[in-house]
């Protein structure tokens, strides 16, 4: 299932809705990379609070986003991760290192608001 | 459980001792207020139950007495159990000890055997069939009630154990957005798998964004637990929430460094107070006296 991206003033939501398949992250990454440039985004949002389990490969392609997206000119919090996920994540080692992560949507926009991310112009 | 099972020699005495059964509880039921207050004066012969009244004990005995004739009537235990589960409830919260219920039980038996023999005694086979069919019935019904009794303390202590599980790991909202989990005794793998449960838990719930966890009273641990933590702190920061660690023992703060772990991503602070301070700063509190504030 393809993932929406929600384009919200200077910020990209992407909400991601069911367990993805590996050619859908990547699909995500090709998409929310590119979007970046062309709206002029400042920051990303990727929420996963639907999901309820997470791999090595979807984390690995999470982080490559959030640096690809940083290298693009933007920033990008991780919300939404359930407890027990975390857990779990961090079990494997999967840390999500570097990335900002953030409690749900809000708490993600708010970090943006206050965090005063270099804008252009915005 | 019917009765009948348990009688012991099978199909050939399984007649006779049906109709002795019914004999049997004939008699109880006509001697009924004479051997209910015969138990009753064993019961406080023995000094059994103290922890009750007269009154109530009269009380209780009668409902078993009923009971008790009941089961042996209808030849099944449910209304038993259920009644011996009921009265563990009443009872076990004012002290009445395993000692005492199994005692009283075993006086029951005592007085109808007696009484049997008072009656029966001058046919000696007739009074070994209705001793035949009586026997394995009251020991049934004693079993029941004792298992009934024991099994409910069990579970009390079960409930008590959980209740001191959950006390045992506060996880206290100091101001807005900011959790403190004092850590007080040894920490076992179970106890630190469910610490970090309640704490993720919490940040959740609180939508905490800071988290002290203040580990002055754990005077050691070993490289395992202190993976453990290590994990929660990196499983809070993927919630969005930073851990302050404050707190460490020289022995803990060896442990820490020996298993090598990264201190990039463990903020730690001398004590509670210095890390509520570090905690106000990163959520942008400031805290002065009135009156400096007043001058400002």
């Amino acid at each position: 299932m393809e993932v929406p991206i929600l384009k919200q003033g200077p910020y990209l939501i992407a909400t991601i809705q069911s367990a993805l398949t590996d050619k859908d992250i990547v699909q995500l990454r090709d998409a929310l990379v590119e979007q970046v440039g062309k709206f002029r985004a400042r920051g990303v949002i990727i929420d996963l609070t639907a999901l309820d389990v997470m791999d090595s490969f979807a984390t690995g392609m999470l982080q490559d986003m959030a640096h690809m997206v940083r290298l693009r000119g933007a920033e990008t919090v991780i919300v939404g991760i359930q407890p027990d996920v975390a857990f779990a994540m961090v079990h494997m080692g999967l840390t999500l290192e570097g990335v900002t992560t953030a409690l749900d949507l809000e708490e993600g926009l708010a970090h943006f608001e206050c965090a005063g991310v270099p804008g252009r112009g915005g | 459980m019917a009765l009948a099972e348990i009688t012991h020699d099978g199909k050939q005495t399984f007649e006779p001792t049906t109709a002795m059964l019914r004999e049997l509880v004939a008699h109880l039921a006509q001697n009924r207020t004479q051997l209910r207050e015969e138990w009753v004066r064993r019961i406080t012969e023995a000094q059994l139950l103290q922890a009750m009244t007269k009154d109530e004990i009269f009380a209780e005995a009668t409902s078993v007495y009923d009971s008790y004739v009941e089961a042996l009537e209808t030849r099944t235990l449910e209304t038993l159990t259920t009644y011996a589960q009921n009265l563990s409830e009443r009872i076990i919260p004012r002290g009445v000890e395993t000692h005492e219920v199994v005692g009283i039980v075993l006086l029951l038996r005592d007085v109808l055997a007696r009484s049997l023999f008072a009656k029966y005694h001058t046919d000696s086979a007739l009074l070994n069939h209705v001793l035949d069919a009586y026997e394995p019935a009251a020991n049934a019904i004693a079993i029941t009630v004792s298992v009934g009794f024991v099994r409910e303390r069990e579970r009390v202590i079960r409930e008590q154990q959980e209740a001191i599980r959950e006390l045992s790991t506060p996880v206290l909202q100091v101001r807005e957005r900011l959790l403190i989990l004092p850590i007080i005794g040894v920490i076992d793998p179970h106890r630190a798998r469910q610490l970090t449960e309640q704490l993720l838990r919490a940040i959740r719930a609180n939508r905490a964004k800071v988290v002290v966890i203040d580990i002055t009273g754990v005077a050691a641990m070993d490289a395992n637990v202190a993976n453990h933590l290590v994990l929660t702190v990196e499983s809070a920061r993927l919630l969005g929430a930073r851990v302050i660690v404050t707190g460490l023992s020289p022995e803990i703060a060896q442990t820490l460094v020996n298993i090598g772990v990264d201190l990039g991503k463990m903020n730690t602070v001398g004590d509670l107070q210095g890390g509520i301070e570090e905690a106000e700063r990163l959520l942008g509190y400031k805290v002065m006296p009135v009156a400096e504030a007043q001058m400002a």
